[in-house]
């Protein structure tokens, strides 16, 4: 067990590609900002990379009081093992009562790693967090495929670990100019024993699903690849992403990538537009905690309805063309 | 090459429901089936045997009803079965399952690779994996879509939101594969009939050298608090798409309305 009087400060793992700081960073800051103010104590970015001193700056911007930050070649990609040896080492040497992340792909090679290390637990995929009076981290979290709401705590182990869902939580207005204190801390990333010989990008998906504000979806009420370029104007429309049911993907009309929901992708955009999608409970679970809904289905029955804002019972191949048109003359 | 592979029962889970009044798990109508990213784990192990050879073993911790996807897993080609399983096991967080996990792939002995699926359907952690990497002190590669072997090197692609990553690791080491990597086989006449014979004697904590106090709900850094069933969405307004500019014109204002456009 752990001597929790040592542990102070909420902390944020600044995820970075190429330099450019995630999104879900930002999210993860605002959640931190009002932890921080609400037990008392500061809130710290931790940023490793290679060059990216400056970014501290939106870190700074976006509510941190403190930015770690470590240079290291062996940082400048997402290599797991780098990654994971120095947050470990940075957790032990300043001990953070709290340390936030993204749901991420990164956060969820780094984040159970980094917990065994440090010898605590992690609440991973969180959807809301908060803190009781004893500073107790109350994060909950879908479970059981979206259908239970499950509420994690780590009582008596420190730092408390959580990664946050992109998305699931709303980004603060940054303040250009705010400042805070960069400790610059030497690297230690430990044997990495796994290289990155090449990244690629992905360039037919320009928009990544899970970091989308505006995803539109279409299953097998499409009936055919052909049709899922209707999808593809209309998310360029909305400057957003195109999504799946499984069973669109298992018809071969589109690439599993784009497959949302249970063993797909779970994403939380601001809007999820459905075309010919059911709704069936294994969509529903990774699309349900978007922001708002719209479906299109021409069958007044299906259950996509009951959890969409705005449902039109209508015929898609008439209402996507419609809804084109509508918003080229906006 | 020894390849052990992580299997867990979870149960289909459209059925999976909260009792309101005692906020208890309910399952029914549903079946026992394996996690379906572990299938793919399972067929990554069996495909290596199939093209370089390797023996290959799985896991799993649970109750002694987890032995059925043990069995599976057999009739589908699998070389050797262990099933984890003691009361002290119970309410074993990501963190403590884990562990339970690598200890009992050190009882195995010498294994020069790991596979399992990136996550679960009931915890849905996608923790298990990684932390397994880290109890033994060896490397992961997440979320794998496509490997090769060469000598002890494995040449991997692995996802990221945006596109890949072409990574090598030398083994031992740890990975997570998705449905992305592989179609599943299914199992033979022939396996089934052997894999109903064979025996598989449960592994408790006492023959892992775990004490009891350090697995389990006890050896657990967290806890679940609280189940709920989710705020159901009510849903919204419905609206006629018989007259579809009309229907679009009101679906474009609704968003204009709410800044979504
Ligand atoms: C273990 C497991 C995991 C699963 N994981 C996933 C997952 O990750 N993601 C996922 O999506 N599914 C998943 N599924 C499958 C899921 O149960 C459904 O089968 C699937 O989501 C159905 O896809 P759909 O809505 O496109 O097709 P359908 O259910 O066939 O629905 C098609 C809809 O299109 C409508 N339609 C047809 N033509 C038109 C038209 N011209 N205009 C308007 N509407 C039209 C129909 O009214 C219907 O509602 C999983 C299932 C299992 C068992
Ligand atoms: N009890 C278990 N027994 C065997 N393998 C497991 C168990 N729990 C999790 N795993 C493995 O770890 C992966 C991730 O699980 P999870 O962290 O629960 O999402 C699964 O896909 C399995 O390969």
């Amino acid at each position: 067990m752990t001597d929790k009087t040592q542990f102070s400060g909420v902390w944020v793992f600044a995820e970075q590609r190429e330099g450019v700081i995630a999104s879900v960073t930002f999210e993860a800051l605002a959640k931190g900002r009002e932890l921080a103010t609400k037990r008392g104590t500061h809130l710290a970015a931790v940023l490793l990379g290679q060059g990216i001193k400056e970014k501290a700056a939106d870190l700074f911007a976006h509510g941190a009081d403190k930015v770690y930050y470590v240079d290291s070649s062996a940082l400048a990609g997402a290599n797991s093992d780098a990654l994971t040896a120095q947050l470990a080492a940075l957790i032990a040497q300043y001990k953070p009562e709290i340390v936030l992340g993204g749901s991420t792909i990164c956060g969820r090679s780094v984040f159970p790693r980094v917990a065994v290390r440090a010898q605590t637990g992690l609440a991973p995929d969180c959807t809301g967090l908060d803190l009781d009076a004893s500073g107790v981290l109350q994060a909950t979290r879908p479970a059981y495929v979206g259908n239970v709401l499950a509420t994690v705590v780590c009582p008596e182990h420190r730092p408390q670990m959580a990664t946050l869902r992109p998305k699931a939580f709303k980004k603060g207005t940054p303040t250009a100019g705010r400042i805070g204190e960069l400790i610059e801390a030497p690297a230690a990333v430990g044997d990495v024993k796994t290289k990155v010989v090449e990244v690629v990008r992905d360039a037919g998906n320009q928009v990544s699903l899970t970091a989308a504000d505006i995803i539109v979806s279409g299953g097998r009420g499409l009936g055919g690849t052909v049709h899922f370029s209707l999808l593809t104007e209309l998310a360029k429309e909305f400057g957003g992403a195109v999504g799946a049911s499984r069973a669109a993907v298992d018809s071969d009309w589109i690439n599993v990538s784009h497959q949302v929901g249970q063993t797909g992708k779970t994403v939380s955009p601001k809007l999820y537009i459905a075309c010919g999608i059911s709704g069936a409970i294994q969509h529903a679970a990774g699309m349900g905690s978007s922001e708002f809904i719209v479906a299109i289905n021409k069958d007044p029955g299906a259950p996509i309805f009951e959890i969409a804002d705005i449902g039109v019972v209508g015929d898609l191949f008439t209402v996507v063309p419609a809804l084109i048109a509508a918003l080229k003359n906006r | 090459m020894h390849i052990v592979v992580c299997l867990k029962q979870v149960f289909s889970t459209p059925q999976v429901r909260i009792n309101p009044e005692t906020n208890a798990v309910i399952r029914e109508g549903g079946e026992w089936i394996i996690n379906p990213f572990d299938e793919h784990a399972l067929e990554t192990a069996l495909a290596l045997k199939d093209t370089v050879g390797a023996k290959v073993t799985v896991i799993t911790a649970g109750s002694q009803q987890a032995e059925a996807v043990l069995r599976e897993a057999l009739a589908r080609g699998a070389d050797a079965a262990v099933l984890l399983s003691d009361a002290a096991f119970e309410g074993s967080d990501a963190w403590a399952t884990a562990k339970i996990l690598a200890a009992g792939i050190q009882k195995v002995g010498a294994v020069d690779l790991i596979v399992c699926g990136k996550q679960t359907m009931d915890g849905d952690t996608a923790q298990v994996g990684p932390a397994v990497a880290e109890f033994l002190g060896w490397p992961c590669v997440t979320y794998v879509r496509k490997l090769a072997v060469e000598g002890t090197t494995l040449k991997l692609e692995r996802l990221f939101e945006d596109g890949f990553e072409k990574v090598e690791v030398v083994l031992p080491a740890v990975l997570t594969v998705g449905k992305e990597i592989n179609t599943p086989r299914m199992a033979s006449l022939k396996g089934r009939m052997a894999a109903k014979k064979a025996q598989i004697a449960p592994v408790n904590a006492a023959a892992l050298g775990l004490a009891p106090e350090s697995v389990g709900r006890a050896g657990s850094p967290t806890r679940i608090v609280k189940m709920a069933t989710p705020p159901k969405k009510t849903g919204g307004i419905k609206i006629d798409g018989s007259d579809a500019a009309a229907a679009a014109k009101t679906v474009v204002e609704k968003l204009r309305e709410l800044k979504l456009v």
